[in-house]
C-alpha cells in the first residue's frame, strides 16, 4: 500500500464516519449493501472471470434466513449474520458444485437458473411471507452491547460489517490465492497445465462470494427490517451487475462508486419503477458500447497513462 | 375413458394441450436461441423483450389500424425483425472482438430498456387480445380450442422449417460453415457480416412470431417476455444450445413435464423445469443434445 492510498484510506474512514450526520443513515446503510455486493460479484466476474447473474439468491436468502432467525429467536444481531452468511455460503458451494461445470455463457444462464429456483421458494416456502416478504424484523443488539433501534447506531454496526467485508476481498485479490484465480481468468488451460485444480479453486471463489453477498442480505435485513421478494428476484442480480460494470470491473473501488450512481438515481426515481428501468437500461448500453473500463477502471487507466507520460518525459 | 393414471381424462388432455403449448413457446424461443448463439457466440437476453415486442406490434396493428391476426401473423415478425437488424448494425456488431460477456451485458440492457418503455406507455397491467378463432374441437370428454391447436400445429412447423433449412438446404450449410470457420467462409466469397446480421434478425423475427401467437393466450403485457425468458435459459441448459432438434424437442419435452407436474404435484410445477436442469447438470453437464466444447 503506497503511501498516497493510506491517505486516501485514512481520508475514505473519516468521511464514511461523519457522513450519516449529513446524509439520511438508512440510504447510506442501503448503499453500503449494494456496494458489498456489487463488490463480491467484481470478485468473481473481475477477478475469476465468471459472470454470475444468479447474485440476488445469496443476497435474498441470507435476508429471509437472518430475518427469521431475528424474528423466531430474538437472538443478539451477531447469530443474525453468522445465520445468513452460513446459508448463503451453502448454497454457493451447493449450486456451485454444479454451476461450475460449464463456463462462459453457460454459467450465466445457469446462475440465473439457479436465482430463479431460489425466487420460487421465498415465494412459497412457509415461513417467508409470500407475496408481503418477511416484515417486522425486530433491530437486534450487536454483541451483547451496541443497540442498534436508531438508525445512527445501525449505520455504525452497518459500516463495520461491510468494511468487514470489503477487508476479506482486498485480503483474497491480493493473496496467493487471488493470484491464482487470476491466472485461471487469464488462461484457464495454463493454470490447469501448471497443475492448479482449476475448479477447486473456482469453487472456493464462488462460495467465497456467496457469503459475502449474503453478508450484504443480513445486514440489509436489520437495518430495514424486511426481507422481500424483491430482494432474491433477477432484477436485482441485475442491478448489482450494473453497480459492478459502471463503477469498472476488476476495481475494489468500482462497486462502491457504481453504488452511489446507481443507488442514488433509484432513490431519487423510487416512485416511477419504469423510468429506473429504462434508465439502467440506456446505462448499461452506453457503458457496454462506449466506456467498458467504468468510472474507475478509466480514472485508473487515465492516472497510470500520466504517470507513465510523466516518466517518459524526465 | 374416465380417467388416466387416476386423474380424470379432461383434466389430463386439458394439461397436456397446455404443456405442449408451452412447449411450442419454449421450443421456438430457445430455437431462436440456439441459432444466434450457434452462428454470433452472442447470448441474446433481449429475446424475451422482442418476444414481447412481437405481442405489443400485433395488439397496436389490431388497435390503430385494424389490421387482424393474419396479417399481424406476417407484419409483426417482420417488424420485430427489422427492430433486431437495427440492433446488429448499430449495437451487436461492435461486440464480436471484446469479451462474449459484454453483448450479453448489450442486449440485457435493451430488455430493460424495451421493458421499461412499455411500461412506461400501457403500464403493467395487460392489454385483452381477442381469439382469432372461435369454436373448438369436442371430444365428448372434453374440449380443446381450435386455436389452441393451430398454436401447436404452426410452432411444430415453424420448428420443423428452420431445422430443415439450417440443416438441409444450401444457405443453411453457409450459416453452418460461418459457424465453424468465420474467416474460411469469407474467403470464398461469402459476405459473412451480411449474414450474421440476417441471422440475427432472422431468429429476432422467430421471436416476434411466438409473440404475436402468445398474444391471444396469455394477455399482452410488458413481462410476459422476462418471465419467459429465464425458463428458457434453463431450456437451452437442459438441452445443450449444440444443436437445433435438440432444441426443439428439449422445449417441446419440458412444456410437456410442466404440464403434468401441474396434475400430478401442483406445487412443483413452477419449480420442475429448474429441477430437471440440475439433474441435467449433475447427471449430462454439457446438456441432453450439447456437444463438448
Amino acid at each position: 500500500m503506497s503511501s498516497m492510498q493510506r491517505n486516501l484510506l485514512i481520508v475514505g474512514i473519516v468521511v464514511l464516519c461523519l457522513v450519516p450526520y449529513v446524509v439520511y443513515p438508512l440510504f447510506l446503510i442501503k448503499l453500503l449493501c449494494f456496494a458489498l455486493l456489487a463488490a463480491s460479484l467484481n470478485l468473481l466476474i473481475g477477478y475469476v472471470g465468471l459472470l454470475s447473474f444468479g447474485h440476488a439468491m445469496f443476497y435474498g436468502s441470507a435476508s429471509y434466513v437472518a430475518g427469521h432467525v431475528l424474528k423466531t429467536w430474538n437472538v443478539d444481531g451477531i447469530f443474525g449474520v453468522l445465520a445468513g452468511v452460513g446459508i448463503a455460503a451453502l448454497l454457493g458451494f451447493l449450486s456451485g458444485l454444479l454451476t461450475i461445470r460449464r463456463q462462459g455463457i453457460y454459467f450465466s444462464m445457469i446462475t440465473l437458473a439457479f436465482a430463479q429456483l431460489v425466487f420460487f421458494l421465498a415465494l412459497r416456502l412457509p415461513f417467508t411471507g409470500g407475496e408481503d416478504g418477511l416484515q417486522g424484523v425486530p433491530r437486534p443488539t450487536f454483541l451483547g452491547v451496541i443497540s442498534t433501534t436508531d438508525n445512527l447506531s445501525m449505520y455504525y454496526v452497518a459500516l463495520a460489517l461491510v468494511a468487514f467485508g470489503f477487508w476479506v476481498i482486498y485480503r483474497t485479490v491480493y493473496s496467493p490465492f487471488g493470484q491464482v484465480l487470476r491466472s485461471i481468468r487469464d488462461n484457464e488451460p495454463r493454470a490447469l497445465s501448471l497443475g492448479y485444480q482449476v475448479n477447486r479453486y473456482k469453487l472456493i471463489a464462488f462460495t467465497l462470494s456467496a457469503a459475502l453477498a449474503g453478508l450484504a442480505g443480513s445486514t440489509k435485513v436489520m437495518a430495514f427490517q424486511l426481507a422481500s421478494l424483491a430482494d432474491v428476484s433477477w432484477t436485482t442480480s441485475g442491478e448489482a451487475l450494473l453497480i459492478c460494470i459502471v463503477g469498472g470491473l476488476q476495481t475494489l473501488l468500482g462497486p462502491v462508486v457504481g453504488a452511489i450512481i446507481i443507488v442514488s438515481m433509484e432513490h431519487y426515481l423510487a416512485s416511477f419503477a419504469e423510468w429506473v428501468l429504462i434508465i439502467q437500461g440506456v446505462v448499461f448500453i452506453i457503458v457496454v458500447m462506449l466506456f467498458r473500463k467504468g468510472i474507475v477502471g478509466q480514472i485508473q487507466f487515465l492516472w497510470r497513462e500520466r504517470a507513465e507520460r510523466r516518466l517518459g518525459s524526465s | 375413458m374416465d380417467s388416466i393414471f387416476g386423474v380424470p381424462s379432461a383434466a389430463f388432455v386439458g394439461q397436456l394441450i397446455v404443456g405442449l403449448i408451452n412447449g411450442a413457446f419454449y421450443a421456438l424461443m430457445s430455437l431462436g436461441l440456439s441459432i444466434i448463439f450457434g452462428l454470433l457466440r452472442v447470448v441474446n437476453f433481449a429475446h424475451g423483450a422482442q418476444y414481447t415486442l412481437g405481442a405489443f406490434v400485433a395488439w397496436a396493428l389490431l388497435e390503430y389500424l385494424g389490421l387482424s391476426y393474419w396479417w399481424a401473423l406476417i407484419l409483426a415478425p417482420a417488424i420485430v425483425a427489422v427492430f433486431g437488424v437495427l440492433m446488429e448494425r448499430v449495437f451487436l456488431r461492435h461486440l464480436y472482438h471484446v469479451d462474449h460477456v459484454y453483448a450479453l451485458l448489450l442486449t440485457f440492457g435493451v430488455a430493460l430498456l424495451v421493458e421499461g418503455l412499455l411500461r412506461l406507455q400501457f403500464g403493467v397491467s395487460g392489454l385483452p387480445y381477442a381469439n382469432p378463432l372461435a369454436g373448438g374441437l369436442d371430444l365428448n370428454f372434453t374440449f380443446i380450442p381450435w386455436y389452441r391447436l393451430w398454436v401447436i400445429g404452426v410452432a411444430l412447423a415453424v420448428c420443423l422449417g428452420s431445422w430443415y433449412f439450417i440443416e438441409r438446404t444450401k444457405l443453411g450449410s453457409y450459416l453452418r460453415a460461418a459457424n465453424e470457420n468465420p474467416n474460411l467462409v469469407r474467403s470464398f466469397g461469402i459476405n459473412v457480416p451480411r449474414m450474421l446480421m440476417l441471422t440475427y434478425g432472422l431468429a429476432v423475427g422467430l421471436a416476434g412470431f411466438a409473440g404475436v401467437m402468445a398474444a391471444p393466450i396469455y394477455q399482452v403485457s410488458p413481462l410476459m417476455g422476462s418471465n419467459l425468458i429465464i425458463v428458457v435459459f434453463a431450456v437451452v441448459v437442459i438441452g445443450g444450445m449444440g444443436s437445433i432438434m435438440g432444441s426443439i424437442i428439449t422445449g417441446f419435452g419440458l412444456g410437456v413435464i410442466e404440464g403434468l407436474t401441474k396434475l400430478f404435484y401442483p406445487e412443483g410445477s413452477s419449480v420442475v423445469i429448474f429441477v430437471v436442469m440440475i439433474l441435467t447438470l449433475a447427471l449430462r453437464p454439457h446438456g441432453l443434445f450439447g456437444r463438448n466444447e
